[in-house]
């Protein structure tokens, strides 16, 4: 396919991983922010071929993983609903709840539907008017467009029985969050090329020069993913805390006005509980009051309190990358994929499921 | 619809609780329709069961097809279900012989799909060269099947020269694989969500019990173990060897062959080829030194080979693939179905 | 984050009195329809990012050439000895 397998050339990659071993005279932690880099990393074998200098900290860039308990527990109590279809993006179904995930609602009768697109649950709503249909809408800033025009598309053609459930987080404040924590010590960033695609690079300047740290924006393919690494130790090395746009074919640097207006138009930033994180201000959206009807906390009265979760599961360190999945004490043993403690375990772009199938327990030990 | 035998003549259109009764409706849908059409792939089949002679030993297996949607590029539920019990009994290292055919209709399944299935389960018995010796049918409410269900159990006599079993495969032993990966379930995934192609995917169902014939008559007990990954694709399959024989698995990534369209379509949906079930290929694990004769007689038996690995002594029962970055990973079992990734 | 793979739009059609645009988008061979909504200025021919169901930007065939040049940059191509192999190719 064009535009990918060329981002894929071993011979490539080997060049510049040269380039970073040429370059680098000294240890530096970098944080890959998105959890898709972190997949790219660890199943293509990256994190065994960088120098030793170069520690990958794994950062919170899986908005499966960080959506609070309390919404996976609404989610799957309105699937349980006999009128309620509940649709969702397939990473979301093994995600644990308190009681349950919604994979096994499924089993219970619940009607669960996995959609590849929002756009999808609007014409469902439309094929079934006598039920209800709600859209789990999980997902960075990526994500949020579409979230959003599923409203706007059900708004625009009177479709009364479509709601969503939202879990938005966004990506800059959430990096604020680790960058502040005593505990983290991160020299410089890959931030997330999606995420930029449609918010653009400003949000980054103001990160990088008060926090002294180099951020590069990156894609997911291999040569991007090492690529990235590279512009980030060549400014470790001079010094430098720039942005700058590795993923320049997809990444403008206002990013998509159009994805932006549209967010715009159905969302408002707010506060949001980040699971095994806590609450991080003004870092997540939800639904305006234009497009309360479908708000599907507002329609069905969803209570947003977050109960502390008792849980053994270490997913805040993980995430905030101060520990590696294979430090943690339960990690193959009494959490697995079959029986994840917490959710970066079963999410597809979690750091624990990505340690697990890739690495197994022995190879990154 | 064109069927490869007349089409039957009868008064209804679907499938009623009425043709499952065993009465007069029941004999009407089989003797003027399924047997009809399956003409002379059906013998021996008016008793309730088959008395079969045999003098060697016997291999049995036996699979139910619950496929959705019934019609799918390259085949249908009907093909699957004799080549998926036939391929079974191949495994085993012996020659298929008679099917018994069992089926478990829903109210309401329009007849005119209920001939196609059949016509195809005909069709596939004839290339496999196995009868159809006993069989049953029932039929359900609406809603309490989908659609049709098929159980097929198959019998089969071990090849003289066979000895198959997973306690024979030994640390050193290569692994072939015999065509391309990942086409039945891509055919399936892809028409399930919707997805078009400037050319088809088409599923890779067809039997394989005259290959394996062939190749057992050749290399004889050089052939430690064959096997077919279906569900769960090559991955699944090599990770239950791995943890039987208590060895590692060393998987070359660049040697496991797919085609561009079926990688397109699962880089598409978020699905990993080496997860997604085939129905026409199956792995051998030999000596590393006849592994290039075993090759080459695939050739010429019409199959596209690869040499994917072999197995090991070191990281017993974990399946190890290298990356093309120079890196390694492992490739674990999946706790439970494939979800298609979005983020 | 976020699976989004990059295609080629193939056609083009117009929902909803030109409010809705509706793209078939070729994935090496595979056709699958995005929504160009966030993408007004989209034509056939080009190459897109889609994300979900929807396209989210276009693919600068002149920025895409960089990342090869920036090895021009660090001193590695005289061993490459046709940087053009490394160029996506017009199919």
């Amino acid at each position: 396919m064009k535009y990918l397998k060329e981002y894929r050339d071993p011979v490539l990659a080997q060049k510049i991983l040269n380039e970073i071993g040429k370059t680098v005279t000294r240890p530096w932690s970098i944080m890959e922010v998105c959890g898709g880099q972190t997949h790219s990393l660890v199943k293509n074998g990256i994190i065994d071929v960088l120098p030793s200098e170069i520690t990958m900290i794994h950062g919170p860039g899986c908005p499966v993983c960080v959506t609070p308990m309390h919404l996976i527990d609404a989610a799957v109590d309105l699937a349980l609903r006999s009128n309620t279809i509940l649709c969702s993006f397939g990473d979301m179904l093994r995600v644990p709840g308190s009681k349950m995930n919604l994979l096994e609602a499924k089993a219970q009768g619940a009607d669960v539907r996995i959609l590849y697109s929002p756009l999808e649950a609007v014409a469902i709503a439309k094929d079934n008017p006598e039920k209800e249909v709600v859209f789990f809408a999980v997902g960075f800033e990526t994500t949020a467009p579409a979230n959003a025009l599923s409203l706007v598309h059900a708004k625009r053609e009177g479709v009364k029985n479509y709601s969503i459930l939202t879990s938005h987080v966004l990506v800059p404040p959430a990096m604020k969050a680790v960058i502040n924590d005593p505990l983290s010590k991160i020299d410089g960033f890959l931030a997330a090329g999606h995420v930029c695609t449609i918010m653009g690079n400003s949000q980054y300047y103001p990160l990088a020069s008060q926090y002294k740290v180099p951020i590069v924006v990156t894609g997911f393919e291999p040569i991007d993913v090492i690529q990235g690494i590279l512009m980030v130790v060549k400014q470790l090395e001079a010094g430098t805390y720039k942005v700058e746009n590795q993923y320049s074919r997809i990444v403008r640097e206002e990013g998509n006005k159009d994805a932006q207006m549209i967010i715009d138009q159905v969302f408002e930033v707010s506060d949001q509980v980040w699971r095994g994180i806590g609450e991080i201000p003004a870092s997540g959206y939800k639904v305006k009051d234009d497009f309360e009807a479908f708000d599907a906390v507002k329609k069905f009265a969803i209570s947003i309190d977050a109960p502390e979760e008792k849980t053994e599961c270490i997913s805040g360190e993980i995430m905030k990358g101060l520990k590696k999945p294979n430090q943690c004490p339960h990690f193959g043993k009494k959490c697995t994929p079959e029986n994840p403690l917490g959710a970066p375990m079963v999410s597809s772009e979690g750091a624990c499921a990505a340690y697990y199938h890739f690495s197994g327990t022995s190879i990154h030990a | 619809m064109q069927l490869s035998c007349p089409t039957p003549k009868l008064d209804f259109d679907v499938v009623t609780l009425g043709h499952g009764s065993g009465g007069l409706l029941t004999h009407r849908l089989l003797d003027k329709g399924v047997f009809e059409i399956l003409g002379d792939v059906l013998v021996n089949a008016e008793h309730d069961g088959a008395c079969i002679e045999t003098d060697s030993k016997m291999a049995i297996s036996t699979d139910s097809f619950i496929v959705s949607p019934l019609f799918f590029p390259g085949g249908s539920i009907g093909d699957l279900a004799v080549n998926g019990t036939v391929n079974d009994v191949a495994m085993c290292g012996a020659k298929p012989l008679y099917l018994s055919l069992s089926l478990i209709i829903e109210e309401g399944l329009a007849v005119s799909e209920l001939w196609r299935i059949i016509d195809d389960i005909a069709i596939a018995c004839r290339k496999a060269g196995v009868k159809i010796v006993t069989g049953d049918t029932k039929v359900v409410d609406r809603g309490a099947g989908d659609k049709i269900f098929i159980n097929t159990t198959g019998i089969g006599s071990y090849l003289p020269k066979a000895a198959i079993s997973p306690s024979r495969v030994i640390d050193g032993d290569a692994i072939i694989l015999t065509d391309s990966i990942a086409n039945h379930g891509m055919a399936i995934m892809s028409k399930r969500e919707g997805l078009e192609f400037e050319s088809e995917i088409k599923s890779d169902s067809r039997a394989l019990n005259h290959s394996v014939e062939s190749i057992i008559d050749s290399f004889e007990d050089q052939i430690h173990l064959i096997t077919d990954p279906t569900r769960g694709g090559v991955a699944t399959v090599l990770n239950e060897i791995a943890s039987k024989t208590h060895l590692g698995v060393e998987l070359v990534h660049e040697n496991i062959p797919v085609k561009d369209q079926v990688a397109g379509a699962c880089e598409l949906l978020g699905l990993d080829p080496l997860y997604v079930a085939n129905e026409g290929v199956y792995l051998i694990f030999c000596p590393l030194e006849i592994a290039e004769s075993v090759q080459e007689k695939l050739k010429n038996l019409g199959h596209e080979p690869a040499l994917i690995g072999k197995m090991v002594q070191e990281h017993p029962k974990q399946v190890i693939m290298d990356t093309p970055m120079g890196g390694k990973r492992v490739i674990s079992m999946l706790p439970g179905s494939q979800l298609p990734r979005i983020c | 984050m976020c699976l989004a793979v990059p295609g080629q739009i193939k056609t083009i059609e117009e929902l909803h009195g030109g409010l809705l645009r509706k793209a078939q988008v070729s994935f090496g061979g595979i056709m699958k329809s995005a929504s160009l909504e966030m993408l007004p200025t989209a034509e056939v021919g080009d190459y897109v990012l889609v994300h979900v169901g929807v396209a989210i930007s276009k693919v600068d065939e002149a920025e895409a050439k960089k990342t090869f040049d920036y090895l021009r940059e660090i001193g590695e191509v005289g061993e490459l000895e046709d940087i053009d192999e490394y160029l996506p190719k017009t199919e």
